[in-house]
């Protein structure tokens, strides 16, 4: 009888208890909801504005926050070392605008010589991941850093002397890509393939179909037996192991697909903003991608599409209008940029904190159950 | 026909050591199609590296194999890895379960086994890139479960699901492979509840009518009764008893698992060390304790100032995890009192301050600084939680380490546990495990407590370093008047210092014996077959 009462009277308790949980889970997404209601108001845009400037940056974002989406599915994390497929990337396009390659087939000839050098970094990166288990998010964060210092050394140093490069992306001194190159042959090349405009507000069309197709290979990626595997193994390594599943190469090939599709999504963002920043665009894409899912209600072990375009909405939602509403509030555009960089680390440092200790949190309600369990046996 | 004279397997005469150690000496028996094997025997009696050589496990053949023959439907055998085991029809359940816990029972079921269908892009690709082809997982798994018998959701998280479903899940694991001839489930029943275990031993009567073979190993010898057709008790690498199961008495077959009478001479020695008081200085109500492995469920004891109480156990059963959920290294609840004040859980450090050491069973890892001095190994403990060893300076403003009072201290351990050293500045890894364990023995001592958990005192170390251990201690409880409370997994050691023996089964205490008990008495409590007693 004792314990019976005891059970009913903890019923309210525990549902009290999964409402407070829900809402520290999302704690994210709903403290992005606020500020950007709060942006929307003060900004003072008009609504036509807003979803112009939303249209283009889905578009030029989502590919990129996409690719991180297998790793977390081996359970390996989110990859910041996308960083390297987008410097691979980064190379396809110097070469097409040295080589003045324009429009779609100078993308897509810039995707290609991409795609091996991005297999052979993702197959390097995740190799080494494999010996860093458990700790794969900071080593792919460094390895990021490390290879920026050996693409520095070929565009800075090799491009010119080694690799024969002729037109005027070269630095006067012989050798070396400029600090800005203009990618004037294929800016726009992509979202104005199919020209569409509704309203004053234009659609890049053929962008948002390449989205829809990478969609819908990663909804299909998860019924193969590929991606069932990759489910296992980040499940519990040791029973994927023990059941025969090849652990370590599971997850390099998760390593190698997101730095492939990172490549290309570096690609589609480069041709949205028009000119490549030799030097810079890629150091800090991985981490913005990151915050863009984490904002979207993911965690580190769980996300989804829809996840990664609630995020990019949310994410670049306040950045778009909280330098304008900073301005308004207090006379200062500056905000913009410095809450673009704040917040992204902030939102990281939420997320794991909020993943760690709700793991924590989990342990502790299994012990209690196993108290309760024998209680009630009695 | 054949069938029944050709038994499925015969074990003839399988030898097996680990570096010089025999841990199985002429093992035969045979086992026949449909028929269920039990084997009994206590831990470290050569069951598990039975079974490890039966299903090919690694580290058998990287220790140097076995001797004798295996020989399945009249072929002998040797396999090379697990997966050999898998192509010939063998399965086994493991104590420890190997689930995924996001995953359906059906996804595990046919893990790493999933139906497929052919997509385009395998051909670029690979076989990886077929899809999962759900259906016909759901029928195979669904087809698993029938074969058990039992109610089990096959689209259930194994998250979700009560001990004994997950026990069902691997289980129907083993029987979706077609060839499966030859189970082996390695206590099955050790997690489940009593209703759970029923519908077990249900499920296993059942394929043992659809011809398929089980070695059921466990510590409860009613459900060994109840199900076999044959039982084998081994006992120190040797099969001791090989029955058919008729008119089975279970104390015969308890009594034949510990073996073993003790002289009474032992005996004798440890009444006249018996000093304990009827004062109650640890009272322990309703303790459950988290460790992984050592589960204890509800355990109350309550321990008499002066006394050398007994903690046994069979391995996994929570004897371990009572010392170490005193001492909070583990989530623990119900209520301890300690010198009539209730201690608190999680908190080591004020658990020392009250009084009360503890000797780890985890020597190299919580017990000692290996790459520290003995000085340091000795001291350190009580340095930080009692200032013992430390000068103050500046009324207590800094505090300085005492380091000629450390050094005289750990001389005089030294001597009086007859530690091999070079000297005291010696690093503690150097030493060997007895001596280890002494030094381990001191550091406690140098807390001087009120109250001493020693776990696992004498496990790793050879008999001469073991006795002097045992003397140490009883010296020690002597001469202190100190509480002493040691769990062990060896039941003679216990009962030649321990004036009374709690016996622990299932995270639950199965009952309290003076030392001077026959030994199947204990053997009975060990298995928790005392129901059963009575009813006899």
């Amino acid at each position: 009888m004792k314990f019976i009462k005891g059970i009913t009277l903890k019923q309210p308790q525990i549902s009290k208890k999964s409402l407070k949980e829900g809402l520290i889970k999302n704690i994210v997404p709903i403290m992005f909801i606020v500020i950007g209601i709060f942006g929307i108001v003060y900004s003072g845009f008009t609504a036509t504005a807003i979803v112009n400037e939303m249209l283009t940056r889905i578009a030029r974002n989502s590919f990129l926050v996409i690719s991180l989406l297998i790793p977390i599915m081996a359970g390996m994390g989110l990859n910041f070392g996308m960083t390297l497929g987008a410097m691979a990337g980064e190379i396809g396009l110097i070469l097409i605008t040295d080589w003045g390659i324009v429009g779609v087939p100078g993308l897509v000839l810039a995707a290609i010589i991409s795609t091996p050098i991005s297999i052979f970094l993702g197959w390097w990166c995740g190799t080494i991941l494999n010996k860093a288990k458990g700790r794969e998010m900071v080593t792919s964060y460094i390895i990021g850093f490390f290879i920026n210092g050996v693409y520095q050394l070929i565009v800075l140093f090799l491009m010119g002397s080694v690799f024969p490069i002729k037109s005027e992306i070269l630095l006067p001194r012989g050798y070396g890509i400029r600090n800005m190159v203009n990618l004037t042959g294929v800016r726009k090349a992509l979202d104005n393939l199919i020209p569409l405009k509704i309203a004053q507000v234009s659609i890049p069309v053929a962008t948002f179909i390449l989205i829809f197709i990478l969609c819908l290979f990663i909804l299909w990626f998860k019924r193969t037996k590929l991606g069932q595997d990759m489910r296992a193994v980040s499940g519990d390594m040791e029973v994927a192991r023990e059941s025969g599943i090849n652990v370590e190469r599971t997850r390099v090939i998760s390593i190698i697909i997101s730095t492939v599709l990172a490549g290309y999504g570096m690609i589609i963002y480069l041709q949205n903003m028009g000119t490549l920043n030799t030097y810079n665009s890629h150091t800090q894409i991985g981490m913005f991608s990151a915050a863009a899912l984490l904002v979207g209600g993911a965690s580190v072990a769980k996300a989804d599409i829809k996840n990664v375009f609630i995020g990019v909405i949310l994410f670049h939602l306040m950045f778009y209008v909280a330098p304008y509403a900073g301005k308004n509030l207090i006379g200062e555009a500056q905000l913009g940029e410095y809450f673009r960089v704040f917040v992204s680390y902030g939102v990281i440092t939420i997320a794991l904190v909020i993943y760690e200790t709700s793991k924590r949190r989990e342990a502790k309600m299994e012990a209690r159950l196993l108290r309760e369990g024998t209680e009630v046996k009695e | 026909m054949q069938d029944n004279k050709i038994p499925l397997l015969e074990v003839r005469s399988v030898k097996k050591e680990f570096f010089g150690n025999v841990v199985l000496k002429d093992i035969s028996f045979t086992v026949n199609k449909g028929e269920i094997v039990g084997l009994v025997g206590e831990n470290g009696a050569g069951k598990s590296t039975l079974m490890k050589i039966l299903f090919g496990m690694k580290e058998i053949n990287e220790s140097g194999g076995y001797e004798g023959d295996i020989i399945l439907n009249g072929k002998a055998i040797r396999f090379k890895s697990p997966q050999d085991a898998l192509l010939s029809g063998f399965g086994m359940v493991h104590q420890e379960f190997s689930l995924l816990p996001d995953f359906t029972a059906t996804e595990n079921i046919v893990l790493n086994r999933e139906s497929e269908k052919y997509s385009l892009m395998s051909e670029i690709f690979g076989s990886r890139m077929n899809t999962l082809d759900r259906q016909d997982m759901d029928r195979r798994a669904e087809e698993a479960i029938k074969r058990l018998n039992i109610q089990l959701d096959k689209n259930m998280y194994v998250s979700g699901m009560p001990v004994g479903h997950k026990q069902f899940t691997e289980i129907a694991r083993e029987l979706s492979r077609s060839e499966m001839k030859l189970l082996i489930l390695d206590e099955p029943t050790a997690v489940l509840t009593e209703k759970e275990a029923e519908s077990l031993l249900a499920a296993m009567r059942h394929l043992k009518e659809l011809g398929i073979s089980i070695i059921f190993i466990t510590h409860r010898l009613k459900e060994i009764v109840d199900v076999c057709d044959k039982i084998i008790v081994m006992r120190d690498g040797k099969i001791v008893e090989n029955l058919e199961n008729k008119n089975v008495n279970i104390r015969q077959i308890a009594k034949a698992m510990v073996g073993r009478e003790v002289s009474s001479s032992a005996l004798n020695v440890q009444n006249e060390v018996d000093n304990s008081s009827d004062e109650v200085i640890m009272k322990i109500e309703h303790l459950w304790v988290d460790m992984p492995g050592e589960i204890v469920h509800d355990v109350n004891l309550e321990v008499k100032k002066g006394e050398i109480l007994g903690i046994a156990g069979l391995a996994g059963q929570g004897k371990l995890g009572i010392p170490n959920g005193i001492m909070g290294l583990y989530p623990r609840g119900g209520n301890v009192e300690f010198c009539g004040k209730s201690l608190p859980s999680e908190n080591p450090k004020e658990c020392i301050k009250s009084g009360i050491a503890f000797v780890s069973e985890d020597r190299r890892g919580v017990g000692l600084l290996l790459d520290e001095s003995l000085e340091w190994n000795v001291a350190f403990g009580a340095m930080q939680t009692q200032d013992k060893y430390l000068k103050k300076l500046f009324g207590g403003l800094i505090k300085w380490r005492d380091s000629s009072a450390i050094e005289k201290d750990t001389n005089k351990y030294i001597e009086s546990l007859q530690i091999k050293c070079t000297s005291s500045k010696q690093k503690a890894k150097e030493l060997s495990g007895g001596n280890q364990q002494k030094i381990c023995l001191a550091k406690a001592f140098a807390l001087s407590p009120k109250l001493l958990f020693v776990s696992e005192a004498t496990r790793g170390i050879d008999i001469g370093a073991k006795a002097l251990v045992l003397d140490a201690l009883k010296k020690y409880n002597k001469e202190n008047g100190v509480t002493i409370v040691m769990v062990s997994s060896e039941l003679e050691e216990l009962r030649s210092v321990c004036s009374r023996i709690a016996v622990i089964s299932d995270g639950k205490v199965a009952g309290i014996l003076p030392a001077s008990c026959a030994s199947d008495e204990f053997g009975m409590l060990m298995v928790a077959a005392n129901e059963i007693k009575e009813e006899a």
